[in-house]
C-alpha cells in the first residue's frame, strides 16, 4: 500500500517565494504592464524576446513524424508572425476579426495564431479531427472571417462547407499534397512572401478579445469562451506557480492547440515564460514518446491521464535503459489522475506527477498539486495564487451557498476576478450569465475538500461527455445522428472505458421499415463520423426500441446512463408516463 | 503480391473499414502513413491493433508502433509472423 502523500523536497523553485506576497498587480508589474495600458499576448509572448539579449533561443523545436526536425527562435518567430498579421491586415482583416486555425502540429498553425493576435484579431483554434460540422458550426456562430488549415484538410472537410459559411471571406492554404492553388483560396507562403516584414501591430488593451475556445455542453450548440489579452497575466504566473516553468527550460505540452490546453500552455505561457517548447509532429507512440522525454531533455512535461495510461499499457520494460535526469517537474490535466498514476511517474520518470485542473472557461490552470506542497495523489491539489475555491451547494432554484464542511460534496466554485476568466459564451449571454452566483463562477464540476485544502473530483454535475480529457456535448452527436433518414431519435451518453475515461455511446431508435441490422449500424456509424470526425463521433451504436424521457420531453440521459451500466435509476419522478422500465 | 499478403491486406482493410466504415479502401495510398489519409483517433487506433490481434493472433508491442505507419508496413509486419 503507498502512503496518501508524496512529501515534496524543499525546494529552490523560483515560485516558492511567490505563494504569500503573490498579487496579479505584481504579475502585470513584472510584464511591464502599466494599469489600463496597452497589452497583447503576442508581443508580450514573443516581440519582447526577440527584443532581448536572447533572442536567438529556440522558441519552438518542431519535431517531424519522418525523424527530421526545424528549430524556430524567438527571432524568426517574430518575423514570421509579422508577416502573418502584415498579409492578413493587406486582406483587410481586422481588429476583432475571428481567425480559426484548422491543422496539425505544423509551423504555420503556431505562425498563424500568435501573427493574427498581433493585430487584434480574435483566433480560435479547432482539433484537425473534428469532422466537417464541428468546423461549420463553430466557424459559423462565430462569424469566422479567416481560416487557416492545410490543404488536404481543406479538400476533406471544408471545400463542401463553404457556400454554407459566408462570413468566411479568406481561406490560406499550406499545401501539404502539392496540387497547387485552390480556387477561392490564398497560397499562404506566398502571402508570407509578399507581406511586409515592418513590426505588426495594432494596440489592444486588456480587455480586447484575443482567444475564442469551444466547448460543449449537455445541450444546445457548443459554447464559444472568450478571452481576452489580459488572460495572459494567468498563463505566465501559472506556468510558474502550477508546472514550475522556469526561463531557458526546455518545455514540453503534448496537448494539440485545437484544445485549450495546447493554446494556454503550448503556445503563448511557455513562450511569455522565454521557454523551449518541444513539439511533437507525429501521432502518439510510446517508444517515440520516452525517446522525446530522454533525448530532448525535457524539462517539464505537461501530459494528459490518457497518454499516461497507455504508456503504463505498454510496461515497464518499455523504460529500460532509460534515464530522465534533465527531468524536473511532470504534471497532467484533463480528468482526475488516479493515484497508481502519480506513484508510476515517480517509478517510471522519477517524479511523481501532478495532477492539475482547470477548464476552458477559466483560460488557466486553477487548482493544482504544485513543486513547493506535498502531493495527495488522486487530489487535484489546491487553489493556486491569485485564486480562490470554495465549494458549494447548488441547487436549482435556490440560492447557492458555501458548504464549509471538509469531505462534502458540492460544487466547484470561484471567486470571479482572475485573468483569464472568459468574458462571454460568443452570442449566447443567457448560458453566461447561468454559471454566476453573485461573485462566484459555477465550474459545474461537483468536488470535496478535504481538512488540509485539497480538492477532490468526484463527477460533472451536467451530462456532458469526457472522453481523453476532452468534452463532448450529446446534443451535437445527437443532432447528427437524426440527421440520417432512419433515425427517429438518438440519445447519447459517455460510457466508461479503462484508458479513455469515458467512449462516446449512442442509443438509436430507427423509424418504421429499418431493420437494426448491422449494415445499417455500420452506415450510421460511417454517417456520425464523416460529419463529426473521429474524436466527436460514437464508438458504437446500440438500436433500442425507445428512450426514456422526462414529462416534458427531453431525454433522460442520466437513466440510459444508468441502465447501459445496471446502476441504480435514482429519482425517476419526473420520467414520462409509462416509459418505466 | 504473394497471395498470403493480399490476403492479409484484404483481412486488414476489412478491420479498418469496420471500425471507420466511411473510409473507401481503394483510395488509400499504401505506402502513406494510415493515420494521415483517414480519420482514426488514438482509440480507433487501438481498437484496430486490438482487432488484429483478434481476427490473425498478432500481437503488434508498444515497442513496434513505429513499423506499423503504413498499410505496407503493417501487411510487411504480420506476413512476418504469420505461417504461410
Amino acid at each position: 500500500m503507498r502512503p496518501p502523500l508524496i512529501r515534496q523536497p524543499p525546494t529552490t523553485s523560483p515560485s516558492a517565494a511567490d505563494d504569500t506576497a503573490f498579487s496579479w498587480a505584481r504579475v502585470a508589474e513584472e510584464l511591464g504592464m502599466t494599469p489600463d495600458g496597452p497589452v497583447n499576448i503576442a508581443e508580450l509572448a514573443v516581440d519582447r524576446h526577440a527584443r532581448s539579449a536572447h533572442a536567438g533561443r529556440t522558441a519552438f523545436r518542431f519535431l517531424n513524424a519522418d525523424g527530421s526536425r526545424r528549430d524556430l527562435s524567438y527571432r524568426e518567430l517574430a518575423g514570421l508572425t509579422d508577416r502573418f498579421g502584415n498579409a492578413l491586415a493587406t486582406l483587410g482583416v481586422r481588429k476583432g476579426d475571428r481567425v480559426f486555425v484548422l491543422c496539425g502540429r505544423i509551423c504555420e498553425l503556431y505562425v498563424a495564431v500568435l501573427g493574427a493576435l498581433k493585430i487584434g484579431a480574435v483566433v480560435s483554434p479547432l482539433f484537425p479531427s473534428f469532422g466537417p460540422e464541428p468546423i461549420r458550426s463553430r466557424i459559423a456562430q462565430a462569424g469566422g472571417t479567416v481560416l487557416v488549415t492545410t490543404t488536404s484538410l481543406y479538400q476533406r472537410k471544408v471545400v463542401a462547407l463553404r457556400p454554407m459559411l459566408p462570413s468566411l471571406r479568406h481561406v490560406l492554404l499550406v499545401d501539404d499534397l502539392g496540387v497547387g492553388p485552390l480556387p477561392d483560396t490564398f497560397d499562404l507562403p506566398t502571402l508570407l512572401q509578399a507581406a511586409a516584414d515592418t513590426p505588426a501591430q495594432v494596440p489592444t488593451g486588456p480587455e480586447d478579445p484575443a482567444l475564442l475556445h469551444f466547448t460543449s455542453g449537455t445541450t444546445g450548440q457548443p459554447k464559444g469562451a472568450l478571452h481576452v489579452h489580459a488572460a495572459v497575466l494567468t498563463h505566465y504566473a501559472t506556468a510558474r506557480t502550477a508546472l514550475d516553468l522556469r526561463p531557458g527550460d526546455t518545455f514540453w505540452c503534448t496537448a494539440d492547440p485545437g484544445w485549450v490546453t495546447g493554446t494556454s500552455y503550448g503556445i503563448v505561457a511557455p513562450l511569455v515564460l522565454g521557454v523551449t517548447s518541444v513539439v511533437d509532429q507525429a501521432e502518439f507512440d510510446p517508444t517515440r514518446w520516452i525517446a522525446i522525454l530522454e533525448g530532448e531533455r525535457v524539462n517539464v512535461w505537461y501530459t494528459a491521464p490518457t497518454a499516461i495510461r497507455l504508456l503504463m499499457k505498454a510496461g515497464p520494460m518499455l523504460f529500460a535503459g532509460h534515464r530522465f535526469p534533465d527531468l524536473r517537474f511532470v504534471a497532467s490535466v484533463g480528468e482526475a489522475l488516479n493515484p497508481e498514476a502519480v506513484w508510476w511517474g515517480q517509478d517510471m520518470l522519477g517524479r511523481p506527477i501532478h495532477d492539475n485542473w482547470w477548464q476552458s472557461e477559466t483560460g488557466g490552470i486553477m487548482l493544482a498539486n504544485t513543486a513547493t506542497r506535498d502531493i495527495k495523489p488522486g487530489s487535484m491539489g489546491r487553489p493556486l495564487p491569485g485564486i480562490a475555491a470554495h465549494v458549494v451547494r447548488h441547487v436549482e432554484g435556490e440560492p447557492v451557498s458555501l458548504i464549509e464542511t471538509p469531505d462534502t460534496v458540492g460544487e466547484l466554485a470561484l471567486e470571479t476576478g482572475w485573468p483569464s476568466m472568459f468574458r462571454a459564451y460568443l452570442g449566447q449571454p443567457e448560458r453566461y450569465r447561468a454559471c454566476f452566483a453573485g461573485k462566484l463562477y459555477l465550474t459545474g464540476d461537483l468536488v470535496r475538500r478535504d481538512a488540509d485544502g485539497y480538492y477532490w473530483f468526484v463527477g460533472r454535475s451536467d451530462e456532458v461527455i469526457k472522453s481523453s480529457g476532452h468534452l463532448i456535448g450529446a446534443f451535437e452527436v445527437e443532432s447528427v445522428l437524426m440527421e440520417h433518414p432512419a433515425v427517429a431519435e438518438a440519445g447519447v451518453i459517455g460510457k466508461p472505458d479503462a484508458l479513455a475515461g469515458e467512449v462516446v455511446q449512442a442509443f438509436v431508435v430507427l423509424r418504421h421499415g429499418n431493420a437494426p441490422d448491422d449494415a445499417l449500424n455500420l452506415a450510421l456509424l460511417a454517417h456520425a463520423r464523416q460529419r463529426l470526425g473521429a474524436a466527436v463521433a460514437p464508438k458504437e451504436i446500440a438500436f433500442v426500441s425507445a428512450l426514456p424521457h422526462t414529462r416534458s420531453g427531453k431525454i433522460m440521459r442520466r437513466l440510459l446512463k444508468a441502465r447501459e451500466l445496471g446502476l441504480p435509476e435514482g429519482d425517476t419522478s419526473t420520467l414520462a408516463q409509462g416509459e418505466e422500465k | 503480391m504473394s497471395q498470403q499478403q493480399e490476403r492479409i491486406r484484404t483481412e486488414v482493410l476489412a478491420i479498418v473499414k469496420r471500425l471507420a466504415p466511411e473510409v473507401d479502401p481503394a483510395r488509400i495510398i499504401p505506402d502513406k502513413p494510415l493515420r494521415t489519409q483517414i480519420d482514426l483517433d488514438s482509440m480507433d487506433w487501438l481498437n484496430v491493433l486490438a482487432s488484429i490481434h483478434e481476427k490473425l493472433g498478432v500481437n503488434i508491442p508498444e515497442t513496434d508502433y513505429g513499423k506499423v505507419v503504413t498499410l505496407d508496413g503493417i501487411v510487411a509486419y504480420l506476413v512476418e509472423r504469420l505461417p504461410e
